[in-house]
């Protein structure tokens, strides 16, 4: 029988035959961490080792709270600085940069058939370069500063199918939540998620980042899809090091193959309080909301801002709405400036804040108030996930988002008439 | 390995990280006391100032789903929970409780069959626990982890390995 995905990269890393269920140590050749740096560098010395087993294979970007909210952020940055400096490590990137799952790509270190491990749990977002990659623990982490090992799982592999044509208007966002509805966020617990079919061949690789990136709140190991021209022509000029395609053979031992088919699928909402409370868009519409807000490392790439500020053009939002804007990252800021974008949204009366993660783990940059709602674009809906418990998050895509931020209300935008 | 014993404390699917330790608290707190002081805070408001040393969490589904935050494992252990039993973990937590070195107990029967409050022992090295409702054998963690968790984590673990004990 021939090897999966996941089978070989592991496989490959064990310097063996791997089969699913079995245990590895293995290297990885990326790992990646954030602002918890901090807490990984005491956890590190507290292991007793001086120097970092290899500084080249890390990668340490500020995003979580840029810039510093209070005092106690500003220490951790600062800890982070020093830390950075001490080992020399080269691969660091400061607040100006965005969030470290556009960055990490933007820059060139998500490539084919690599190993990527990263202390935070998105870290899925990287198999849409066709890399084997997955979150870790903050100890974890610290022992890879320490010995370059880490021991996992050779997971099982799940396929998915999306077939048919997307109908106008919907996007990745809203396959992904569909898929969570149907197979709740345990549908794909501990496997490698497989993401295939004519309509991820059609999607942009910045569409492709937000099913790998939502591959964990389906309880998936990781999730990724195979390169093609578009992976390949993404990564000319930007990667880093020469890599290797890697893809299943075709009589790998697949666990489970799940078949979408997209044709009549509605925009989709996932209420309160967990991802996988998905209802189409007709069944929340008209529900009022306080604060839209536009970003996050699943939705705040360019192709996003094109959408949105295509909605907002020449309009208002509604006056009882707050609109959070957030770039994924630094160059997609400066290209929605190049491209007029973010004129349009000013004017249209968006608040436009910095690159970072802002709202999305509650740690600034527009924290609801107890009893308001919030309609996302992010990736978590949990119960105080925006920093207040007493809150209610809906997740959807950058259009169901824009033009509710013009009505105040969640709304269906096949019927909002001139969108 | 010692026999765990206390009380039950019952919760349903999905419990997820943020709701274990909310996500605000992630860069500002650390030391352990408090880390205990606000374990389950967005879930259960009584659990942090009555939970006692032993005491086991029974609860359903894809236990720890969400983030990676190890604070999410180490908030229930400083808080002196001895073990959680649950349908099935989230990949990520089932890893930062072993890391952490606070035991998981996969056990495919309904959190139903359990009632709050309820006496509870625990034999891990059997592979069994046992309670009002019965007595139910589980399965052992994998040989390639369970050195981590008998060092009483990674970090003692790597250690050991390296040659670093103190
Ligand atoms: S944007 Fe949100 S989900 Fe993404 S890395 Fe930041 S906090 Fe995590």
């Amino acid at each position: 029988m021939g090897q999966t995905f996941a089978e070989k990269i592991l496989g490959s890393k064990a310097g063996k035959r791997v089969a699913p269920g079995e245990i590895v140590e293995v290297c990885p050749d990326i790992a990646m961490s954030h602002d918890n740096t901090a807490a990984i560098a005491k956890t590190f010395k507290e292991i007793g080792v001086e120097r970092i087993h290899d500084p080249d294979r890390h990668v340490i970007i500020l995003d979580h709270c840029v810039p510093a909210a209070n005092e106690k952020f500003a220490q951790n940055h600062k800890d982070i600085r020093a830390f950075v400096q001490e080992q020399g490590i080269s691969n660091f990137f400061d607040i100006e940069r965005g969030i470290c799952h556009q960055v990490l790509p933007e820059e060139g270190f998500a490539l084919p058939g690599t190993l990527i491990v990263g202390s935070d749990s998105h870290t899925t977002t990287y198999g849409a370069f066709g890399s084997l990659a997955t979150g870790i623990g903050r100890s974890e982490m610290a022992v890879i500063f320490a010995t370059g090992k880490i021991w996992l799982r050779v997971p099982e592999t799940m396929k998915v199918v999306v077939n048919g044509v997307l109908p106008k208007g919907l996007t990745s966002k809203d396959v992904m939540l569909k898929l969570i509805g149907d197979y709740s966020v345990d549908g794909g617990l501990y496997k490698s998620v497989w993401f295939t079919g004519p309509v991820i061949d059609e999607m942009s690789v910045a569409s492709r980042m937000v099913l790998t990136n939502m591959a964990v709140e389906f309880g998936a190991k990781n999730g990724y899809m195979e390169p093609d021209d578009k992976t390949l022509a993404f990564l000319q000029n930007r990667s880093r090091r020469p890599f290797r395609v890697v893809r299943s053979d075709a009589d790998a031992g697949i666990d489970q193959v799940i078949e979408m088919n997209v044709n009549s699928l509605e925009p989709q909402v996932a209420c309160p309080h967990t991802v996988d409370n998905v209802k189409p868009v007709s069944a929340v519409a008209g529900t009022k909301i306080d604060q839209v807000f536009f970003g996050s490392c699943t939705n705040g790439r360019l192709e996003d801002f094109e959408i949105v500020a295509g909605v907002l053009r020449g309009r208002k939002v509604h006056p009882s709405i707050r609109m959070i804007i957030i770039p994924a990252s630094q160059q997609a800021f400066v290209q929605a400036l190049e491209k007029g974008y973010i004129q349009t949204l000013a004017a249209a009366g968006a608040v436009i804040v910095n690159s970072g993660c802002g709202p999305c783990m509650g740690n600034h940059e527009g924290v609801p108030a107890p009893g308001e709602r919030v309609l996302s674009t992010s990736n978590r809906n949990f119960k105080g996930r925006f920093g207040c418990k007493d809150a209610e998050v809906y997740l959807c895509s950058p259009l169901t988002a824009a033009v509710s931020a013009l009505t105040g209300v969640i709304t269906d935008f096949r019927k909002a008439g001139a969108f | 390995m010692s026999i765990i014993s206390g009380k039950i404390w019952k919760y349903g699917d999905d419990v997820n990280t943020d709701v274990i330790f909310p996500g605000k608290y992630t860069y500002t707190v650390t030391d352990p006391k408090e880390m205990a002081r606000i374990a389950m805070e967005d879930l259960d408001p009584n659990f942090a100032a009555q939970v006692r040393p032993g005491d086991v969490i029974v609860a359903g589904k894809n236990f720890g789903c969400g983030s990676s935050r190890e604070q999410a494992a180490f908030c229930l252990k400083y808080a002196g929970v001895g073990a959680v039993v649950a349908r099935s973990f989230s990949r990520l937590y089932f890893r930062n409780c072993i890391n952490a070195g606070l035991p998981v107990i996969t056990l495919p029967h309904s959190p139903d069959l359990f009632k709050a409050g309820d006496v509870i022992e625990i034999h891990l090295a059997e592979g069994y626990l046992s309670c009002s409702a019965g007595r139910f054998e589980f399965p052992p963690l994998p040989d390639a982890v369970i050195g981590i968790f008998n060092d009483g984590g990674l970090i003692p673990h790597t250690r050991k390995v390296l040659g670093l004990e103190r």
